[in-house]
């Protein structure tokens, strides 16, 4: 059994910080599927519509037949670990300084035979493993073998640790803590074991429900930050920003409105304000400092989570401002992530459909409580995923857009 | 130069007329009125750099910044309310530019208010002023003086619990009272609203935004500074934005102060 993950001792201040490289990220267009299906949490590899050959790693076309109709299918992850070596050097920077790996050849009950990081726990070989597609630092897609267990995580091994972004000693900011999803947030993060969770809040004056108690938390700090001033932000980030190792963007502005329920723009812009322009604030801020934090020791920088929404993906007429902003986030969370992706720190978006709060009060269940949002970002921070949709509502339009985005958009027109 | 501004220049060189500035620093900080979260919203001050002699602008520095008609130190004018829609020139492009220098009478409502944050002005508490100081005349601004600028933060400052937001104000009478049988040019207050903060409560919903913009009068809050104002004998220059049917601006509010005050 691989140790519990102690507390890691403080950072010596006479040595250097280390600098964030990324293991190999090169991947041809057909290998990326692996990645695309990985950031999702899914593990799938391409099978041949032709001649039904599971194929890995991924190419072109079938290695059987040579037909070009492979469709990315998800697979079991039960697998056969069938040898291991341990990697003592690498000319990769990454690999070198984190040397040696423990790897190995994994057969899949569908056919093939891949390469595997093997977890600290797995048993040498032979033995029946667990199979799961992860994200590395490069936020691309590699299989590691865990013990079949099922209870086995990633972060339990202290090298592959570094392809989640778990919370447990790390510090926290949740941007807008005064909602009662950005409360729950608060207080799954120090469920979760973070050392400090800082909660931003705007508007002192309104005092609401609960965020008070927030204070009686020990590892709670309350923090003014308000995402519509650049002031407030560049103030907070100047105060902890060289501090925080995983940024959770609540931040919110919620109006049901569509394009004719509402005359004039003052409320679409205030929630573009909130949900896009604010994301750019705190992006300009604090990922700055995040970046090169990177790959500061055992509690390095390592996630940045925005709260968008699955409206984000197809408009939702009742809500078409609040979707208009969303979509927007979500554009310009890709940006961050591109610009991010050197650094090593994964940006992590959420797509929870409705949550049951004020905004949705019209809307008929299912909708999700703010504590399984918060469950929902502390499971995808403990795991190695980086677009989550929590919830039944999130689930199903995720598989309709998938299936027929046009289908989608007109479906919820109707 | 006339006489009249010949000696005011010379007044205000010598010291015999010092100019106090009742205007709250515009910033991010300062609190705007909260309503409701379903209606629309007053936008806070905010400021955002252009450039600051940098790549973006290399030999000087200058903000874009955005607020509501309402933020900071601002004027209400008769616009503002439903009651003073149909008056004729009553937004800040059309107000008569002599409205925007008068006199004015401060009544110290400080002690009242430090003590019962709901405390509200009545027409006995305006009379007994007026035993005092003289009767209030035509076309002077009325200013509330409660100290509640001294209150810096912004919580104690709008002082909201979960029944609304408790800072002083005038009752309907004293209201009508000015308006009526005083015929004040407006009223000012150091609070967020010229209406007290419980004000949607009263017969009628905030009664100094109906009465006075129902009359042509206009308002002016967040003042501040009104402790180092004679009660009477100071001149206000309270000239808001010329925003095109604008109905008020923040606006830089002084005060002419003589000396012997």
């Amino acid at each position: 059994m691989s140790e519990p993950l102690q507390r890691p001792k403080r950072k010596n201040p006479i040595l250097a910080t280390r600098l964030p490289k990324e293991p190999p990220s090169a991947r041809s267009r057909a290998a990326l599927g692996l990645t695309s299906a990985a950031a999702y949490g899914r593990f799938e590899l391409q099978v041949c519509a032709a001649c039904g050959t599971v194929q890995y790693p991924p190419r072109e076309a079938c290695h059987q037949c040579l037909s070009t109709a492979l469709v990315w299918t998800p697979q079991s992850d039960s697998g056969e670990l069938l040898t291991e070596t341990l990697v003592r050097h690498s000319m990769e920077l990454f690999f070198r300084e984190r040397a040696p790996w423990r790897v190995g050849m994994v057969r899949l009950p569908s056919g093939p035979t891949v390469i595997a990081y093997l977890h600290a726990d797995c048993p040498p070989p032979p033995a029946a493993v667990r199979i799961e597609a992860a994200l590395d630092r490069a936020g691309q897609a590699v299989l590691v073998a865990l013990p079949a267990d099922g209870r086995t995580r990633l972060a339990d091994d202290p090298k592959l640790r570094d392809m989640t972004c778990d919370p447990r000693f790390r510090k926290v900011l949740v941007t807008d803590a005064k909602s009662p999803v950005g409360q729950a947030v608060v207080k799954a993060a120090v469920a979760a074991g973070a050392d400090l969770v800082w909660a931003g809040y705007a508007e002192a004056w309104k005092k609401t429900p609960g965020f008070e108690d927030l204070k009686d938390i020990p590892q709670v700090a309350l923090i003014p930050l308000d995402v519509t001033d650049s002031r407030s932000v560049h103030e907070a980030a100047g105060e902890i920003g060289f501090k925080v190792d995983i940024l959770i963007n609540t931040a919110d502005y919620h109006r049901t409105y569509g394009i004719f329920d509402r005359p004039g723009v003052e409320t679409a812009q205030a929630e573009m304000e909130v949900n896009c322009i604010g994301l750019l604030r705190l992006a300009q801020e604090f990922a700055p400092v995040m970046r090169a934090r990177g790959a500061d020791g055992p509690s390095s920088a390592v996630a940045w989570v925005n709260l968008l929404s699955i409206y984000a993906l197809s408009n939702f007429p009742p809500h078409g401002t609040y979707s208009a902003s969303k979509a927007a986030a979500l554009s310009l969370s890709q940006n961050l992530r591109a610009e991010m992706r050197k650094s090593g720190v994964r940006v992590i978006n959420l797509f929870p459909g409705p949550i049951d709060d004020e905004w949705n009060q019209m809307l008929l269940p299912p909708k999700l409580a703010p504590a399984a949002v918060a469950s929902a970002i502390m499971g995808a921070l403990q795991g190695s995923v980086e677009d989550v949709f929590p919830g039944d509502v999130a689930q199903e339009w995720l598989a309709r857009w998938r299936e027929n985005p046009k289908g989608l958009e007109r479906e919820l027109s109707m | 130069m006339t006489a009249a501004l010949t000696a005011l220049i010379g007044a205000l060189a010598s010291g015999d007329v010092r100019i106090v500035d009742l205007t709250q620093v515009l910033s991010p900080d300062f609190p705007q009125i909260t309503l409701p979260p379903e209606l629309g919203q007053c936008r806070p001050f905010r400021l955002e750099t252009v450039s600051e002699y940098d790549e973006r602008g290399g030999g000087w520095y200058w903000n874009n910044f955005s607020c509501g008609e309402h933020t900071g130190t601002h004027f209400d004018a008769p616009i503002h309310w439903i009651s003073g829609r149909d008056l004729p020139n009553n937004s800040t492009d059309t107000l008569p530019v002599r409205d925007f220098v008068a006199p004015a009478c401060v009544v110290d409502c400080s002690a009242e208010a430090a003590k019962d944050a709901d405390f509200l002005l009545t027409v006995d508490f305006l009379k007994a002023w007026e035993a005092r100081h003289g009767r209030i005349p035509a076309g002077s601004w009325v200013l509330m003086r409660t100290d509640w600028s001294k209150h810096t933060d912004p919580v104690a400052y709008q002082n909201f619990d979960e029944e609304g937001q408790h800072t002083p104000g005038p009752d309907p009478d004293a209201v009508r009272f000015l308006v009526k049988e005083r015929d004040v040019l407006g009223f000012g207050t150091e609070t967020i609203g010229t209406d007290a903060g419980q004000a949607a409560h009263f017969k009628p919903p905030y009664p100094c935004h109906t009465y006075m913009h129902g009359a042509g009068k206009y308002g002016l809050q967040c003042l501040t500074n009104l402790d180092q104002l004679p009660p009477t004998g100071a001149v206000v220059i309270a000239a808001p934005l010329k925003i095109e049917r604008g109905s008020g601006s923040p606006l830089r509010a002084l005060a002419l102060v003589p000396k012997a005050a």
